[in-house]
């Protein structure tokens, strides 16, 4: 066997058997980091097929923000882990069947003509960056929807900020500018008073 | 492909309105306590800045292309842009007390707004797949946090929540169907997939696969049935600058995306998305105005209204193409974009009477709220119901020449009993057109408060009433003018 092919199988094996755990684990945060190992042996089969920017990006996107977010809302949010698998069996049935169909139906697609290829895609040669020729597309021909995809974040910051930005009146809080700024007469004033004598 | 550099000054109005939200964010960041009418005014200014460029950028009708061939410069995309600022403007004033009133007056509501009106120029001018959606993401986005701008108000959540929920799996449809267009063709331009789409080249299954799709997203975005469950909730629940907002612009954008995309890259199958237009538009003028009859909130009732009246849109392009012929299509799609123009202007007024009536506290929802209007205001009495006459397709407003127009229209197409159901469905629906007018006028008001507004307010609405009359005495200006944008368009 190929080294490659070794490789592939490798990070495959790992990816169905942490899909698995995702599933069939107790604690919910256990499975939130099954699912990161799923996304990394994802990202290393991408390695594989050349696309190393995209591998990257998972890492990056998924692994290092949207699966913390979400890890974040698994720990907040204190779910009760045995009210969840409440009629378990009950419902397996119905599951099954579901999965069955799935089975048949992406069976029937890729054993069809459509995805049928005459031959694999030729290799890129050793001094080809996916990396660099994404950039140079990204920033030449598609300048236009890339800086339409930043406006459309700002319209996500400015909406985010907009709905859940409270200033709380009941609080008391001291201001740092504020306090920098004070001056010693501000703080301390000298009276003359006259004398008193008892 | 080699990379050109763009010719930004077609794209003018788009960069000034991009720049000026930029301005309103951080001048009403930094500059709050000094001015609190700052914000209002700079988007004011932008939108009618934004006019300015474009009014002057119209005098060559040739089709234009920049960024590649991303962006379009026609007379269409013009002409909708115009009544999308007239919208937004519209909006911003009649809105204004309504806004300062409920304390929602703040800076990041008219960036919202800019940045909204700023994904529908973008969505609007789209030659390219990607383009339309990221426009249309942009100008919804927007929309929603709108809606949900009053964020103490559970109804405003709740609203927003559907809109939000339902635009998210109509922007899914739309773009799996963009998917299936792109694996099929390979390009994301809709040049290129009209002449693979015409010429037959790729897969023609996958094609009306993706087209359906489509079609359903396109549907979603109108707010036809069935793809309609939606509009009244969110007409109800949003802030009323907002559903003025929503049930004028939105709609113009959705005309363009359907434009855009049925008539600039589906052409070649015209035979094959027309029919599915024909249910969507019978079902929505039956169930848009059986349903606004029953309604007792006049938000609802002008969203049912809305359903019927985008139905009478879709009459308008699927009457385009008959028995492989192209005699047609000239007539058809203007009727349509003069349909579309004209329910804009109608709904601006509507809503605007709406806001009219409402003060602090008091939302002026109901169709009872105009009991007796003629005693407490009879000048505005007679604009609201020029607006329901117009609505009601009554000779001769506005109303009825775009509905006269559309049906013309289906009958040359040899769609008979199509316009006869139209007819009679019009028919049933100015009973609740009527009926606004007769409570204004035979009824007692239930509460006597004199009405509040800005003297700016009551002169633009009594204008944008008046216009519906005045152009429905001339309706030949602004035929032509949706004429010569579609015929030099395409």
């Amino acid at each position: 066997m190929e080294f490659q092919t070794v490789v592939f199988y490798l990070f495959g094996a790992i990816a169905v058997a942490a899909a698995l755990g995702v599933i069939l684990v107790r604690n919910p945060v256990h499975a939130a980091l099954c699912l990161v190992l799923v996304f990394f042996s994802s990202a290393a089969i991408w390695l594989l097929l050349e696309a190393e920017f995209l591998a990257i990006t998972l890492v990056l996107v998924y692994v290092g923000a949207v699966m913390v977010l979400f890890l974040f809302v698994v720990m907040m949010l204190d779910i009760n882990v045995d009210r969840l698998r409440e009629g378990f069996w009950s419902n397996l049935p119905l599951g099954l069947l579901v999965a069955a169909v799935l089975v048949v139906e992406m069976l029937l697609v890729l054993t069809g003509d459509v995805f049928r290829q005459a031959s694999s895609p030729p290799a890129l040669p050793t001094d080809a960056s996916n990396t660099e020729s994404i950039g140079r597309v990204l920033y030449t021909l598609y300048s236009y929807p890339f800086e339409l995809a930043a406006m459309i974040l700002l319209v996500a910051m400015v909406a985010a900020v907009s709905l859940t930005l409270r200033k709380r009146k009941d609080v008391r809080y001291l201001d740092p500018a504020e306090q920098v700024k004070v001056k010693a007469a501000d703080r301390l004033r000298v009276i003359s008073m006259p004398a008193e004598k008892e | 492909m080699e990379f050109e550099r763009p010719d930004f000054s077609l794209a003018a109005a788009e960069i000034f309105v991009a720049v000026m939200a930029l301005v309103v964010m951080v001048t009403g960041t930094f500059l709050r306590r000094i001015s609190r009418e700052l914000g209002y005014a700079l988007a004011q200014l932008t939108v009618i800045g934004a006019a300015f460029i474009t009014v002057f950028s119209v005098d060559d009708p040739t089709v234009r292309y920049t960024f590649g061939t991303m962006y379009v410069s026609d007379w269409l995309g013009q002409v909708l842009k115009l009544f999308i600022y007239l919208s937004v403007f519209a909006s911003l004033l009649y809105g204004r007390l309504y806004l300062i009133e409920r304390r929602l007056e703040k800076a990041e509501y008219y960036v919202l707004m800019l940045l909204s009106m700023l994904g529908a120029m973008i969505l609007v001018s789209a030659n390219n797949l990607l383009v339309l959606y990221l426009g249309l993401e942009m100008m919804t986005l927007a929309l929603y946090a709108l809606v949900a701008f009053d964020r103490d108000n559970g109804l405003r959540s709740e609203a927003a929540i559907k809109y939000f929920v339902l635009g998210a799996i109509s922007s899914g449809l739309l773009l799996y169907g963009m998917s299936m267009i792109y694996g099929a063709t390979g390009s994301l331009d809709l040049g290129v997939v009209g002449q693979a789409v015409s010429l037959g080249a790729g897969d023609e299954l996958v094609f009306k696969f993706g087209l359906a799709f489509l079609v359903a997203g396109i549907a979603f975005k109108f707010g036809v049935v069935p793809f309609h469950m939606w509009v009244a909730d969110v007409y109800h629940g949003a802030p009323t600058p907002v559903t003025l907002l929503i049930s004028s612009a939105p709609k113009l954008a959705a005309f363009a995306l359907a434009v855009r995309l049925l008539v600039g890259g589906f052409f070649g199958l015209a035979e094959t998305w027309q029919p599915m237009l024909m249910l969507l538009a019978v079902a929505s003028i039956v169930l848009g105005n059986l349903a606004a009859i029953a309604q007792s909130n006049i938000k609802r009732m002008l969203a049912y209204s809305g359903i019927s009246h985008m139905g009478f849109v879709l009459l308008g392009l699927l009457a385009g193409v008959t028995d492989g012929g192209h005699q047609q299509v000239f007539n058809a799609y203007s009727s349509a974009l003069f349909y579309a123009v004209s329910y804009a202007l109608m709904s601006l007024a509507s809503f605007g009477m709406v806001l009219l009536l409402a003060r602090t506290g008091f939302e002026a929802e109901h169709i009872d709220d105009f009991k007796g209007l003629n005693r407490r205001s009879p000048w505005f009495a007679a604009m609201m119901m020029l607006v329901m006459f117009s609505m009601a397709g009554i000779p001769f407003f506005l109303g009825f020449f775009a509905k006269f127009a559309v049906l013309e229209a289906v009958v040359s197409a040899g769609h008979t009993w199509l316009a006869v159901l139209a007819v009679i469905m019009s028919v049933i629906g100015a009973y609740y057109y009527l009926r606004v007018v007769k409570v204004m006028y035979f009824d007692e008001p239930m509460d006597r408060t004199a009405l509040i507004a800005s003297s700016e307010t009551r002169v633009l609405l009594s204008a944008n009433a008046l216009t519906l009359a005045v152009a429905g005495l001339m309706p030949q200006g602004l035929m032509a003018v949706c004429g010569y944008a579609v015929l030099t368009s395409f």
